[in-house]
């Protein structure tokens, strides 16, 4: 890390351009997926495991339709959520692919998001737990990388979750289900692919509510700050705590 | 306190600026530029698919004993026109199938001389755009069998499809198809589902399969298979009904 000013507050640079970049698109991204999606459910509010399924079939899940204020466009039109929905899929999944490529060559995967020796010890991940129940979190130098907690959301975030929307996606296409037809094998069946795509885009909600909390406790100002200019500066100590 | 406020600010921050987010949106989605760009992925889809497919990778074919348990219908269950229900009150022994546009040989098939052509039965999913799908068997005549009788012309395209179900205005159902689709191996003109004739809600007497798209492209009640050039002239000019009225994809493989 780059240090701009000695004291005890200094700035560094804490996101790079690929992760700034990658993480407003996607945000924007998610959120057009997210709400043309729940469009598109609402032309058939019904869930299934399997092959097959459809009114006369079992469904696990039966939901009424979501109101104007959830969906894109504001109003019922399948056609228009699927175009809102299947453009923007584009630019989310080879944007993702973009991300971690870029991020495997600058070795942002290997410096910030992969674990380092000791920090799955079940003793240190139940210290950051508590830290995190507490609010106590990280001050000076150790503030600058991602603690266990965060690495692991961001991981089953970006390498599971992510991934798993794109390929549910992708399953429910009889287009791409004739290309590839591992992909049915894969979720069991075109309609649990669809359940799955639907509980999986729940969790990215659960993601985004957890993460927005987190920007706030820390100090938003400074989170929003080093995910928009990659400057970021260093909390002080605790008082009443030795500095780091 | 000062936590129970931000808590409140970010419920309703998040609220507001997701409202505020969504109106937006809605207006860019007004926008012709915009809806151009959306539309646009459509082709980019459809190039990826094709690329990824390979002219004739099959749709994943089932067991009998996979298939559901209830077809249900969709769209039109029943044309109910007075020339509808006479052909179906007889059977459909009057029903000729017309093939003509870019042909050599203009066809009129009965029933008849469809089953006595060469038949694929194929246990496949159909896929409605509305999310749920439905496993049956189908039997009938490849498509590419009866374009090889009316010899298809090198100019033709596209295959339209025109339906005997009236969507009100007088509108016929119609679908078309390119010729990749047309002379794909499971591409086929079925009369029979589950071992039965075509039953109406499932677009008696006879009806096209495509199995790499959607249920709208999977036109019923066909009377017509005309081969054109290209879509201009031809109704709403996009290619089907859905896709005139209400900006479906004529691509529809996802």
């Amino acid at each position: 890390m780059r240090e701009e000013t000695p004291g005890p507050a200094p700035l560094v640079r804490r996101h790079r351009l690929s992760t700034r970049l990658w993480h407003w698109t996607n945000a924007l991204c998610l959120y057009v997926l997210f709400t043309s999606g729940l469009g598109i459910f609402n032309a058939h509010p019904r869930l299934y495991w399997g092959q097959y399924g459809a009114n006369f079939d079992h469904a696990w899940l039966e939901l009424g339709r979501f109101g104007p204020l959830w969906t894109l466009p504001g109003h019922y039109d399948l056609a228009f959520s699927r175009h809102w929905h299947l453009a923007f899929a584009l630019i989310f999944a080879f944007g993702l692919i973009a991300y971690l490529l870029w991020s495997l060559f600058n070795r942002h995967v290997a410096r910030d998001l992969a674990f380092r020796r000791g920090e799955l010890a079940p003793r240190h991940v139940w210290r950051d737990i508590r830290d995190h129940a507490c609010l106590r979190f990280p001050t000076g130098a150790a503030a600058a990388r991602y603690n266990v907690l965060q690495k692991a959301s961001y991981v089953g975030v970006i390498f599971v979750i992510l991934p798993v929307m794109i390929l549910t996606g992708l399953t429910m296409s009889p287009g791409m289900d004739a290309a590839w037809p591992w992909l049915t094998d894969l979720f069991g069946g075109r309609q649990s692919a669809r359940s799955i795509h639907f509980i999986a885009a729940w969790l990215l909600v659960a993601f985004f509510l957890v993460h927005i909390l987190m920007v706030l406790l820390a100090g938003p100002f400074n989170e929003l700050r080093s995910m928009i200019t990659g400057w970021y500066r260093l909390p002080g100590p605790r008082a009443g705590e030795p500095a780091e | 306190m000062s936590l129970l406020l931000s808590r409140r600010a970010l419920v309703g921050s998040l609220a507001a600026s997701a409202a505020g987010l969504l109106a937006g949106c809605d207006r860019l989605g007004q926008e012709a530029h915009v809806r151009r760009a959306l539309f646009s992925a459509e082709n980019m889809h459809k190039w990826f698919q094709r690329t990824l497919q390979g002219r004739d990778a099959l749709a994943r074919e089932f067991r009998p004993d996979q298939r559901s348990p209830v077809f249900r219908g969709n769209g039109t269950f029943n044309p109910d026109t007075p020339a509808y229900k006479a052909l179906w009150r007889e059977k459909f022994v009057a029903w000729r199938l017309r093939v003509d546009g870019l042909v050599a040989r203009p066809l009129s098939l009965s029933l008849a001389q469809l089953h006595a052509m060469p038949q694929r039965v194929q246990t496949t999913r159909h896929d409605c755009v509305e999310g749920w799908s439905a496993i049956g068997t189908w039997r009938g005549v490849p498509l590419r069998t009866v374009l090889e009788a009316a010899g298809l012309s090198a100019r033709a395209r596209y295959l339209v499809f025109h339906c005997m179900d009236d969507m009100g205005g007088g509108q016929d159902y119609y679908e078309s198809i390119d010729l990749v689709d047309a002379f794909h191996p499971q591409t086929i003109l079925a009369h029979s589902l589950n071992e039965a004739p075509l039953p109406v809600l499932n677009g008696a007497p006879l009806r096209l399969r495509v199995e790499r798209q959607l249920g709208y492209k999977q036109a019923k009640y066909i009377a017509r298979i005309e081969a054109v050039a290209d879509m201009h002239g031809i109704r709403g000019g996009k290619g089907g009904f859905w896709e005139d009225v209400a900006g479906y994809d004529w691509y529809a493989g996802i």
